[in-house]
């Protein structure tokens, strides 16, 4: 932890400087959290009555249950469609931007957008595109032959969400790409130019693998939102169905714990996921220690 | 300059102006539907320009809201959101700026601690902890109610990174000069590394502004009482209400109304904006 | 009555000594400076005379009263750090008034006070601006305004002049010379530049890892060195400082083989080497000198000329006044007079008086 040389010298009043953030972290981050992973070695009954040690049990009943999985390989694909989209558009749109010296404000401004709309409301906009009856874009999927309808297709449904989510995350993957490259240096590419490699051969033999820094953390960010904040993208639009075709495991939380009052086993949901964002954060942090010193 | 040819330049305009069409198209089809009556997006094909009844619509949705989705004008929820999106975002800075200021500047026992402590909330986003802090919001009474709104968000450790980062570029030597000066540490905050930090603040306050304005599993759960509704989480109860078909026309117009202030605020402040997504990253 | 008195200062950083004992008077009035290459302790010296850095052993008298704990607001100094401090965000009249609405002195007393001294310094003009619209000239006096407004007892300097560029740095020696001598303020005074040390002070502290080398008036310092270390530290270019044996039978100092002075008595016995101190001004060029020297290099200064060559493996240089006809691979000779030698130990480097 990199530290100041000169500090205060009477530190009492530190602590009242850091007490507000300390009680609301204990209050609300760190003593839930750890109700939680206790919950989760319990097992309740429906009326909350008797409470039983269960140990690991909670979690291999959950591992073991075919919805749970499904709702892993659900969150799995959903997790790489979303960042692969969002962010080989973003790409796209960064290295065209890049390119152009003038004019790339009025670009950027526009870009910004989805970054500022709320998931919940960026699903209500799709799932009014692609409405069956009165939807633009289920209307141009007919034209084109195909039969849209994502209340009764799961797959139909999987992609509207996958597009809502994705179209929401451009901005923010546009942005750090667009810095990214910006911070290439321009002989690099000169020089691969006079070296007599073609633009094609220049973008992935020298300009995407200096972006792989900024690539790998968009991609842990990308994850990191494609497993929480698209929650409510989906209960906006798809609610988990049809039949558990768009339920993620964030959503299987909310689902058999706020709805189902299975409070034992979304607990230990809940418990599977912080480990999950815990391994992620520290993924991201670690990796981005040595950004730094790029 | 490599290869600037007019061709390879007007294709990448094109492609951007393709790229911002697909961005705008959900937005521009909801200010569509926004403008025309029920029947006519029912009942016709998709229009895709600008209908008359703009002013009817949002008078209606702003004043009223959807009958069937309980009435709750529009209005009243754009309040509510208007609150909290400043609260969580002033009192996120508010705090943070004050806990930063303490890790950086004093040396105190469990310092270390405190931070790892604080450190560990940005592992732990709302939807994970959803159930256990609703459990003890409710314990505690907060429920419906402003202060189970916004306490339980004001706490996440992005502001005090940020700070925290910042402090440590601000020169020892000001803070030794501000010492012979006489200052102790609050005039120091106050006088010198408060205005110091005004971009930051700056930044923050746009990316938390909208964090607050958009949340939504949050308020989906802590209240219950309409009155308490913010409008993103509202525009949910109203597509997915009993049988007959939503009234778009309603619902795309409070959508609009949804996404205007954020927008609007990312607009305005639009460096400051770039510069705390990228810097909160690091 | 001394203004500043240092006794027994020690600091130590865990158990790794800092500054060994420093002990130190300085005069009412006088302007004295450390000097010491990087790392010496020069700024910790000066920062525990702020109060910005902890004793750990040893008394600090400011005018008398003894500070150790004194909180550096208390202690009636005033500092002008290297990189100016200034602050940012505020006017250069706000900066130099911050400390004393602090001190809540009246509005119209701190105006009266803060345009007198900026119209000492001439910046006057300058009060509205903020220091990023300044230059570093500027800038320096802006920080010396701030100093100079709190009426202080001790002016502390902290190599203020390092980030300015050669020829700035010049003119704001002579200025800050002329101001103290005005102010008749008591100085402490820390630089690497030993150009500096000598043009700006009464007095001189040569440090070298934590200990105090000498101290002395700026020629005492410079005709008398009492060790290899200010020898070369001070006067540009240093002294020479020839490893020489010494004959067997002791009567004279040798240097590659041969004899090119005599060994005077000295007041330390001597056992077969020596080091001969001499400054390359004082080489006499002499056709008949005893010290033969093929050049390696000749510098051009117009004023002077410097001529480099070696002997055996050290190096020797000499200054020649004018302009002198040398080139590279000439022959010249000189001569080293006896009465311009020091002589210090080959093992301690302490200088061995006649």
């Amino acid at each position: 932890m990199s530290e100041k040389r000169v500090t205060f010298s009477k530190s009492g009043i530190a602590w009242l400087l850091v007490a507000p953030q300390l009680i609301i972290t204990l209050l609300f981050f760190i003593w839930p959290a750890s109700q939680a992973l206790y919950q989760s070695l319990w097992q309740e009954d429906a009326f909350g009555i008797n409470r039983e040690f269960v140990g690991f049990d909670n979690f291999l009943k959950l591992f073991a249950d075919p919805s749970y999985q499904h709702s892993f390989v659900v969150t799995i694909v959903f997790s790489a469609a979303v960042a692969g989209i969002s962010m080989g558009f973003a790409l796209l749109l960064a290295c065209k931007t890049d390119k152009l010296m003038r004019g790339n404000q009025t670009y950027k401004t526009f870009l910004l957008w989805p970054y500022a709309i709320a998931p919940a409301v960026a699903g209500a906009l799709w799932w009014f595109m692609f409405n069956p009856t009165i939807g633009l874009l289920a209307y141009a999927a007919r034209g084109l032959g195909y039969d849209w309808n994502h209340f009764l297709n799961g797959e139909d449904a999987l992609i509207l969400v996958i597009i809502a989510s994705a179209w929401k995350q451009i901005s923010y993957n546009f942005l750090f790409f667009l810095a990214g490259l910006q911070s290439i240096p321009k002989s690099l590419i000169e020089a691969a130019a006079i070296d007599g490699a073609s633009s094609n051969k220049r973008f992935w033999t020298i300009i995407f693998p200096l972006l792989s820094p900024t690539t790998f953390f968009l991609i842990v960010v990308n994850c990191v939102y494609a497993f929480f904040d698209t929650f409510a993208v989906i209960h906006s639009t798809t609610r988990g169905g049809p039949s558990q075709a768009t339920q993620t495991l964030i959503y299987k939380v909310y689902k058999d714990g706020v709805e189902g009052n299975d409070w034992s086993g979304a607990g230990a949901q809940s418990v599977v996921l912080m480990i999950i964002v815990c391994l992620l954060t520290i993924i991201q942090f670690r990796f981005i220690e040595r950004r730094v010193h790029y | 300059m490599v290869e600037n040819r007019p061709l390879s330049r007007y294709i990448a305009h094109m492609i951007l102006i393709l790229g911002v069409l697909i961005i705008f198209l959900p937005i521009w089809l909801a200010f569509v539907a926004s403008t025309h009556s029920a029947d006519r997006l029912v009942n016709e094909q998709m229009p895709f320009w600008l209908g008359s009844h703009l002013l009817e619509n949002y008078s209606a949705v702003l004043d009223e809201g959807m009958k069937k989705a309980g009435g709750v004008p529009v209005r009243i929820m754009m309040v509510n959101s208007l609150i909290m999106a400043l609260a969580i975002a002033i009192g996120k800075i508010f705090i943070s700026f004050l806990s930063a200021f303490a890790i950086v500047y004093f040396r105190f026992p469990f310092r270390r601690t405190i931070f790892w402590m604080i450190f560990v909330t940005l592992m732990l986003p709302v939807e994970v902890r959803i159930l256990p802090t609703f459990e003890i919001v409710a314990n505690l009474g907060m429920l419906n109610s402003y202060g189970g709104l916004i306490i339980p968000l004001i706490a996440s450790a992005t502001a005090t990174f940020l700070f925290r980062q910042f402090f440590l570029t601000v020169p020892d030597e000001l803070l030794e000069a501000a010492r012979m000066d006489g200052a102790g540490p609050m005039r120091f905050l106050k006088d010198i590394l408060l205005p110091l930090s005004r971009t930051s603040i700056a930044a923050l306050f746009v990316i938390q502004f909208i964090y607050g304005w958009n949340q939504f599993l949050w308020p989906l759960l802590v209240t219950s009482d309409q009155s308490l509704y913010t409008i993103v989480m509202g525009i949910r109860s109203m597509i997915t209400v009993g049988d007959s078909e939503p009234a778009w026309h309603l619902i795309m117009a409070t959508s609009i109304l949804a996404m205007l202030p954020p927008v609007v605020v990312v607009m305005v402040m639009q460096r400051q904006f770039i510069k705390g997504l990228v810097e909160t990253e690091k | 009555m001394a203004q500043l008195k240092l006794e027994n200062v020690r600091k130590n950083y865990g158990l790794v000594p800092a500054i060994h004992q420093i002990d130190l008077a300085v005069n009412n009035g006088e302007f004295l400076v450390i000097v010491g290459p990087s790392g010496c302790g020069k700024s910790t010296l000066l920062r525990m005379v702020a109060g910005l850095e902890t004793i750990s052993s040893g008394d600090i008298y400011i005018d008398g009263q003894k500070v150790n704990n004194v909180e550096p607001k208390d202690r009636k100094i005033a500092m002008v750090f290297q990189n100016y401090a200034l602050y940012p965000h505020m006017s250069v009249y706000n900066n130099m008034a911050y400390g004393l609405k602090i001190a809540r002195m009246s509005r119209e007393d701190i105006e009266k006070r803060v345009h007198e001294v900026a119209e000492t310094l001439e910046i006057k003009s300058l009060l509205d601006r903020k220091p990023r619209q300044l230059s570093g000239g500027q800038r320096q006096r802006v920080a010396m305004g701030r100093a100079i407004v709190r009426n202080p007892a001790l002016f502390l300097f902290d190599e203020p002049l390092s980030n300015l560029d050669a020829k700035l740095r010049v003119q704001m020696r002579i200025e800050i010379k002329q101001l103290q001598r005005r102010l008749g303020i008591t100085t402490l005074y820390v630089t690497h530049d030993q150009v500096e040390a000598m043009t700006l002070a009464d007095r001189l502290l040569v440090m070298h890892a934590g200990v105090a080398e000498q101290i002395g008036t700026p020629m005492e310092i410079y005709e008398n060195p009492q060790s290899t270390f200010v020898a070369g530290f001070i006067g540009s270019p240093p002294m020479n400082l020839l490893h020489c044996a010494i004959s067997a039978d002791k009567k004279n100092v040798m240097l590659d083989q041969r004899a090119i002075m005599p060994l005077p008595t000295l007041s330390a016995s001597v056992a077969d080497k020596i080091i001969v101190g001499i400054r390359p001004e004082h080489l006499v060029f002499d056709p008949q000198g005893v010290l033969q020297l093929t050049i390696d290099l000749v510098e051009t200064l117009g004023a002077d000329t410097l001529v480099y060559s070696h002997l055996g493996k050290q190096r020797i240089v000499a200054r020649l006044p004018g302009h002198h006809q040398a080139s590279l691979g000439d022959k010249l000779s000189f001569h080293i007079p006896s009465d311009r030698v020091t002589f210090f130990a080959a093992d301690t480097g302490k200088k061995i008086a006649n």
